[in-house]
């Protein structure tokens, strides 16, 4: 198949031998298939459960997790693009990804994301932990099969199941010091499943024309607006108590617990405008302030744990 | 035999690859290199050899 230039649509290679189509995709257009922007929030939560669980690691080989997971992640993203090329192509928001604009063929991509994903899983096996390769493989399976090639286009739970797939970063990047899963990195997964219908809800909120013409069956498409603000809010409740527990369960201190309540108590509220905004309201600027507070909202609480733990050392370091 | 001739968009893109891969390739070469000394040691270049 190939993309003709006018429009995005797949139409059947009847090209001649002297008009074979190479490729024209440079290295720039197959980073773009790594999603680079996701993977900055994966790098970072990544390397914050790493940063946090206990125990000892050489910098250089928790540089090499960090690296794996980073590319793990951006392989099942360039599967999800192979996978979704049809409804990208019509979605404003994705169109001008490498496939639907013609820059990269699907077979590149698919290509290309089974070959980051194997090594980026072999490379964490061989030189880290066998455990975190397995989360890592597990995930890229999770999200690239489950998600892409079932959830999406079958049911609105959708993101919530699928979400899981973005929440086990911390918990790969804590098993590749431990090489276990204890309860600490269930709750940094737990902040990030919890995070993401919200998240994902106020982003289909306003762009619920985009979805519906893609086919998705995203929660506002299926079950209706109101429906989805009630559900964006009690998921936000959860989140923000889930973004105190690393406090309550005692491998976070009370400065960080107190400032974690605070940005989850600004993630209800934002969620809560939400709620009360009127169906009529086609502008939905309370979305669109949902959806940019959760970026900041997720940076912010994993930021804090870091910093938590990086005082915590210090003052370890003092007394010692 | 015909034969494809590459447009000069599609030799740049072509090189522009080649590039890339040539630059990972040789970063995974230090990487396996440096990793493999952490992880076993210097020592490991000083066994006997039966």
């Amino acid at each position: 198949m190939a993309y003709t230039s006018d429009h995005n649509v797949a139409v059947p290679d009847l090209l001649g031998p002297s008009e074979v189509r190479l490729s024209e995709a440079g290295a720039r257009d197959f980073f773009d298939l790594l999603k680079p922007r996701v993977m900055s929030l994966v790098i970072f939560t990544a390397f914050v459960g790493l940063y946090m669980a206990p125990g000892t690691i050489h910098p250089f080989i928790a540089a090499i997790a960090i690296l794996c997971i980073a590319v793990g992640a951006g392989a099942s993203g360039a599967l999800n693009m192979w996978y979704d090329a049809d409804i990208d192509a019509i979605m404003t928001r994705t169109a001008k990804r490498p496939i639907p604009s013609g820059r990269v063929s699907p077979a590149e991509a698919l290509g290309f994301g089974l070959t980051l994903s194997a090594f980026s899983v072999m490379t964490l096996g061989l030189l880290v932990n066998w455990l975190a390769a397995a989360l890592l493989a597990f995930t890229i399976f999770f999200y690239a099969v489950v998600y892409t090639m079932w959830l999406k286009r079958a049911t609105p739970q959708n993101i919530v199941i699928g979400g899981a797939a973005g929440a086990f970063p911390p918990m790969i990047g804590w098993a590749a010091v431990t090489g276990s899963v204890t309860v600490e990195s269930v709750v940094l997964f737990l902040i990030i499943f919890l995070w993401t219908p919200p998240h994902f809800w106020a982003l289909a909120l306003f762009k619920l024309d985009d979805y519906g013409d893609a086919g998705v069956p995203m929660m506002p498409n299926v079950a209706g607006e109101a429906s989805t603000k009630t559900q964006i809010f009690w998921y936000a409740v959860a989140t923000a108590v889930a973004g105190v527990l690393p406090y309550v369960l005692g491998f976070a201190g009370p400065l960080c617990g107190a400032a974690s309540l605070l940005l989850g108590l600004g993630f209800v509220h934002h969620a809560f405008k939400v709620w009360r905004m009127p169906e009529a309201d086609r502008r939905m600027v309370p979305a669109k302030k949902l959806f940019g507070y959760s970026l900041v909202y997720l940076f912010a609480i994993f930021a804090l744990f870091l910093v938590d733990d990086l005082a915590m050392n210090a003052i370890s370091w003092l007394a010692a | 035999m015909d034969k494809v001739e590459l447009t000069d968009k599609q030799k740049r893109a072509r090189r522009n690859r080649s590039i890339a891969i040539g630059l990972v390739l040789a970063f995974l070469v230090v990487l396996f290199y440096a990793a493999t000394v952490i992880k076993i040691g210097p020592e490991i270049m000083n066994k006997p050899l039966y």
